[in-house]
């Protein structure tokens, strides 16, 4: 009787130390590994544009632009710059798709949404918490407030306009191409950010909304706002 | 049950204290590198994107 509780005790003080490890895994580990992975990224991307030769076509002029192709699942395509957030959102990776294996890389781009520049909505996801927790400021963002996106061949500065902390998860209506009006043809060029909200939680999300305001060649100077990047 | 495993141990006390050790390093390891990297997506912890409600669809992605 005396040894069968003990082995019970024993069994719930293993699955206590259990359950510690899996958060030391998912608050401490889980960045230190998308760290490594988030510079690695970086990493390539940019040796990615410069092995493909220089800029091909020059950048759009903010005139018609042809619609840009989708990248494969899970792979880097452009790099994202958020002063606000500088200390995580600085030349942070921004691959194709939302899993969590890619969030784990960097910002995620919603498949078939618009690419940089395009007519339409560029919408990306990022961690708030754990994976590095790009977004983990992402409450101190402002009205006004500038986001860059780098592509092979331009700058993209969206000027944010609008947030709603209160979405739900089911919410899908806000990465669609004109958001809250399902079926609009767009005219606009927008960007939305989605991350989760309560932060270490997942019941809730927070969304921004922002509009191009200015684009240049990559090849050119980088826009106001950046400088000494890679 | 700890008991048990400690008995099993071979050697005296300083090379049993080393096996311990050891043996308790391994398992975190195996933890960390293979058994919470598999489990992480399957639970609802983290999601950051807007979607059906299905929270661990890693390949189809979001839209």
């Amino acid at each position: 009787m005396r040894s069968v509780v003990r082995g019970i005790g024993e069994v719930l003080i293993t699955l206590g130390a259990l359950l510690l490890l899996m958060c030391v895994y998912q608050l401490w580990w889980t960045n230190v590994v998308s760290a490594q992975a988030i510079a690695t990224g970086r990493e390539e991307i940019t040796q990615g544009w410069r092995q493909a030769g220089p800029t091909p076509t020059a950048a759009p002029s903010g005139a018609a632009t042809a619609t840009v192709e989708q990248p494969s699942y899970g792979k880097g395509f452009a790099l994202l710059y958020i002063p606000r957030l500088r200390d995580k959102v600085w030349g942070l990776p921004i691959l194709q798709g939302t899993g969590k294996e890619v969030l784990a890389q960097g910002a995620g781009h919603y498949r078939d949404t618009a690419m940089p520049g395009e007519i339409g909505n560029f919408a990306i996801a990022a961690h708030r918490s754990t994976h590095d927790e790009p977004f983990a400021n992402f409450p101190d963002l402002q009205s006004g407030d500038k986001v860059y996106v780098q592509t092979k061949s331009a700058w993209y500065v969206y000027t944010l306009r609008k947030d709603d902390p209160n979405l739900s998860p089911s919410d899908v209506w806000v990465v669609d191409p004109v958001p809250g009006q399902p079926g609009a043809t767009p005219t606009r060029r927008l960007l939305t950010m989605t991350t989760c909200t309560p932060r270490y939680g997942s019941t809730g999300r927070w969304a921004w909304w922002g509009e191009l305001t200015a684009t240049s060649p990559t090849s050119g100077p980088p826009p106001d706002g950046i400088t000494g990047t890679a | 049950m700890y008991a048990w495993m400690w008995h099993k141990l071979p050697g005296p006390l300083p090379a049993k204290l080393f096996e311990a050790v050891v043996a308790l390093a391994a398992i975190v390891l195996l933890l960390f590198t293979v058994v919470f990297p598999w489990l992480e997506p399957r639970l609802p912890f983290n999601d950051v994107t807007v979607d059906e409600g299905s929270s661990a669809s890693p390949s189809p992605g979001a839209s």
